[in-house]
Order: structure tokens, then sequence, then C-alpha cells
């Protein structure tokens, strides 16, 4: 009876794993649409090219090194296959029923791929409209294979920092990788960015902002609502374990407390931008609900309701003022990636020992700068090499007429007539 | 007669329609134009920085009357058309030497 009990926890745990693993999948769809609004309609072909193929090459090159680099074993996943139940009883056995999840590795697999295509997502978008197609695929083969799994081996994968300090030791703590997927996403963009240079007419000779409007809100908003949605999966699957009674509720605090968040973060960009501009803009509000999303992905099962309410609050806050700030900067970022991921990634990582004992600050401080530079360094270098060889930037005419034609040869709306 | 061409708010076509047709013009050929007057466009907000418009959306209608009603349509495009308010927009009278209608080939006044 025993062991049948235990297999039906594989069968759960595996089964919860893999319906997170599908809803972190769905996320791809909510950065294409998120991304495809807030650019003009002469580039969503591209960005929708971009989109679909980071996240097939993501899942390529994730199953072909990046699991190795990040978890160890084989390369394309050799042995992964097999199954033997003996071992499964075993560590149910060993780990007890309220212990340490015992899951099918192929779902874990499954549900780690999904992490590093967000990760690669949060690129695209920093870098709209004027990076060449083929120069950001190549970018995301070392991304999505090396970089990435790297720097995710030192945090998940429990591995020393090339061999020097351990960030678990050091009292680091990222429950679902506001440091190790969204900050390292954002390190990898604020590298091409700053390579990259801004767009064409954003920023006038005396360096004031222009506005570029998006082409399409419905979208960016549906896609905001798409990413919140899979959001329950990235945090929520990030607890690794349904099927007992204490990992059932942690689950659904995880899910409590990420909606809490997201909430507070959008009322908190609205009111933000309401008193800043007179308006209510739509675009700082969606960004503030995902700046609500990022900040509790760090640590989203120990705060309470009215503290993870709070941390939203705060995060979208800053993240209009951050924004804000990366334009006086002249770091154009189309849809607010690099603030969104980036600052409130971190900030995020700064306030998960408020409300977990085993975080320290100086732990979350290292890791984050161990993210950074690593992530932040070897993209440049990477970005730098591709500059040199297969260039980064398309040509002014091909950025004016829009990239849509240039790469895709395709309009995404040909029946209609462009009004510039 | 006349041609009578007005630009208008595009929210105020309707009211401008139904004012014609109550003081008997018999058909009005209206197009959606962009331009600019005193105001010169206006400006917009985008994630916290300014742009401007240049060319504002308006509605350009067109009617061909008899040189008696002329003065009545365009007293009733301007109070129909009117809100007071910056970029309500203007009425052109022009002299109309000769309209034809297709179907009959009839001429004149007779057409309109």
């Amino acid at each position: 009876m025993e062991n049948q009990i235990f297999e039906l926890q594989y069968a759960i745990d595996t089964f919860y794993f893999l319906v997170c693993g599908a809803l972190v999948m769905w996320m791809a769809a909510g950065f294409s649409l998120l991304e495809s609004g807030l650019v003009r309609s002469k580039n969503t072909v591209e960005i929708l090219t971009k989109n679909v193929a980071l996240y097939a090459v993501a899942c390529i090159m994730y199953l072909a090194t990046g699991y190795a680099v990040m978890y160890g074993g084989g390369w394309f996943l050799q042995g992964i296959e097999a199954f033997d139940l003996g071992s499964v009883l075993a560590d149910s056995a060993e780990n007890g029923f309220a212990g340490d999840s015992v899951y099918s590795p192929a779902s874990d697999f499954f549900f780690q791929v999904v992490f590093v295509a967000t990760a690669m997502s949060i690129v695209s978008g920093a870098v709209a409209e004027r990076m060449k197609l083929w120069s950001f695929l190549v970018f995301a083969m070392f991304m999505t294979g090396f970089i990435y799994p790297l720097e995710g081996s030192w945090t998940w994968g429990s591995k020393d920092v090339f061999g020097m300090f351990n960030l678990a030791d050091l009292g680091f703590r990222d429950f679902a990788g506001s440091g190790i997927v969204h900050l390292a996403g954002a390190s990898a963009a604020l590298a091409g960015v700053l390579l990259l240079g801004a767009r064409k007419g954003k920023y006038g000779r005396d360096g004031h902002t222009i506005a570029i409007p998006g082409a399409n809100l419905p979208l960016a908003t549906l896609g905001t609502f798409i990413l919140w949605m899979g959001w329950f999966g990235f945090n929520g699957g990030s607890v690794l374990k349904l099927a007992d009674a204490g990992n059932a509720h942690s689950v659904a605090m995880v899910f409590l407390n990420t909606n809490a968040a997201a909430a507070a973060g959008l009322v908190g960009a609205l009111l933000t931008a309401r008193a800043l501009f007179g308006k209510a803009d739509l675009t700082m509000t969606l960004n503030g609900a995902l700046a609500g999303l990022v900040v509790i992905t760090a640590e989203p099962s120990t705060p309470t309701a009215l503290q993870a309410s709070l941390f939203g609050l705060i995060a979208g806050v800053i993240v209009v003022f951050s924004i804000l700030g990366m334009d006086r900067l002249k770091i154009d970022d189309p849809v607010g990636a690099i603030s969104v991921h980036g600052v409130i990634g971190l900030f995020g990582l700064l306030l998960v020992p408020l409300t977990n004992d085993e975080s320290t600050l100086v732990g979350q401080l290292v890791g984050a700068t161990t993210i950074f530079i690593w992530v932040f360094g070897a993209s440049l270098l990477v970005w730098f090499a591709l500059k040199l060889t297969m260039g980064i930037r398309v040509s002014q005419e091909e950025e004016y007429e829009g990239l849509d034609i240039g790469e895709c040869g395709m309009e995404a709306y040909p029946e209609f007539t462009s009004s510039t | 007669m006349r041609l009578v061409t007005a630009i208008i708010k595009p929210f105020k076509l309707d009211d401008v329609r139904d004012a014609l047709a109550e003081i008997g013009v018999s058909g009005i050929t209206v197009t959606e134009v962009k331009g600019f007057g005193r105001q010169k466009g206006h400006t917009e907000l985008y994630r916290g920085a300014e742009y401007i418009v240049d060319f504002l959306p308006k509605i350009k209608i067109e009617t061909a009357v008899t040189s008696d009603l002329a003065e009545r349509v365009v007293e009733a495009i301007v109070q129909s058309a009117a809100t007071g308010k910056i970029g309500d927009g203007k009425v052109f009278v022009h002299k109309l030497e000769e309209v034809v209608r297709i179907r009959t080939g009839e001429t004149g006044a007779q057409a309109i």
C-alpha cells in the first residue's frame, strides 16, 4: 500500500511539473504579443519571427548542451528515457512522504527548458526594431546553450562559482528566478542595447526623449495577461512539489502572493503614471503588473499576502521611474524589459531576507553581482564578436522601411495602407 | 450654383448631415482627411515622452447646391458643427460652373 501511495505521489508531482511547464511555455506567447504590440507595425513580422525562433532555438540548445551544463548528465539528455521503479520507490521511502519531491527527470527538463526560453524572450524586446534577426538568433544559441546554464549551475545547480565560492552557502536564495532568469535576461539585453545604440529618432539633438508609440496596445494588454497567467506556473511550479498537505498549501500561497503582487504592481504604476504625466499611461501600467510579478518571483512562498502586495506596489512605482531613468541615460529599451526584469529583479532579490531567514543580504548581493557580471560580461563578448563579424544592426534605410520587409520579406498587415 | 466645402470635426458629422437634410440638401460627399490649422497639430504623451501629431484627422464635406440655397447651407453647417473650441474647421464656398447627372445627361440646377 505504501509503495502505491509513493507511485501516486510520483505521478501527481510529475503531472504538476508538466502542467506548470506548459503554463510557462505559454509565456512565450505573452512575450510575443507584448513585444509586437509595443513596436511599430513595420516591425511586427520580424519581432514575431524572433520570438518563435528564439523559443525553438532555446529548446534545442538547452536539450543539446544547456541542461548538462546546468545539472550534469549527458549531452542531448542521454539516459533520460530510462525508468526504474525500484529507485523511484527507494528515493520516495528515503525522502519520506512530506520530504523532497521525486518526479520524472523528463518532467524536470521540460520545466527547466521553458525558463531558459523566458530568459531569452526578455532580450528580444529590448533590442527590438533595429537588431539583425540572424545575429540575434546566433546570440540566442550562446545564451541558452551556455551563458544561462552556467549561471544556473551556480544557483539552482548548487555548484561553486568557478570553484571559488558557493552562493547557497553565502545565503543566496532565489525561489523562482528573479535573479537567475529575469536579472540574467536583462543583463544580456543591456549588453546588447549598449552595443546596438538607440533607435533612430528616439532621442532629440538636445537629448530629450521622443516617443515612438507602439502599434497595437490591445495585443500588448493581452500579452501581459498571458504572462500573468503563465507566471502561476513559473512561481507555482518552482515549489517543485504538490502532493502532500504542506506543499499543497505552499503552492496555494505562492499563487496567492504572485497574483497579489501583480495586482498591486499594476495599481502602483497606474497611480505613478497618473501623478507624473497627468494621464493613465497603459503601457506603464502593463509594465507595473510585470514588475509586481518579477519582484515576488525571488520569494513568493514566505511573505504574507500583505507583504506580497506591498512589495508589488513598490515595484510598480519603481519601474516607472526606472524606465524614465533609462531614457535619461539614452538606453533605448522599447518595451521596458531592462527595468522590469533587471532593476526589479534585483530589487526582488534584495527583499528576500525580509521574509526568509535562510537568506542573507550579503548572499543576495553577492549572488546578484555574480549573475550580472557573468551574464553581462559573457554577453558583451558574444555581442561584440557578432558586431565584428555578422554585424548586429540593420542599415539606416532598412530601419526606416521596417525590418519586416528587410528581414522577412513580408508585412504584418499588407491590406492596410500606412498613414506614415 | 455653388460648391460648398466644409472641414469639420469628425464627431460632428452626424449633426451636420441632419442639419443639411433638414434644409433640403439632396446629397453630400464625405472624405476623411488630415490637416493642420493655426493650432499646428497637437502633442500627445507616450511612456512619459511627448510627441507631436502634425496632422489631425478631420472630415471634409462637399455639396453642390443652387445659389439661393447656399447661404442657408453655410449657416446650417456653421451652426451644427460649432463647439466653440479650437479646431472647429472652416467652410469654403466656390462658384460652380456646371453639373451633369451622368445617368440622364441633365445639366445645371436640374442635375443637382
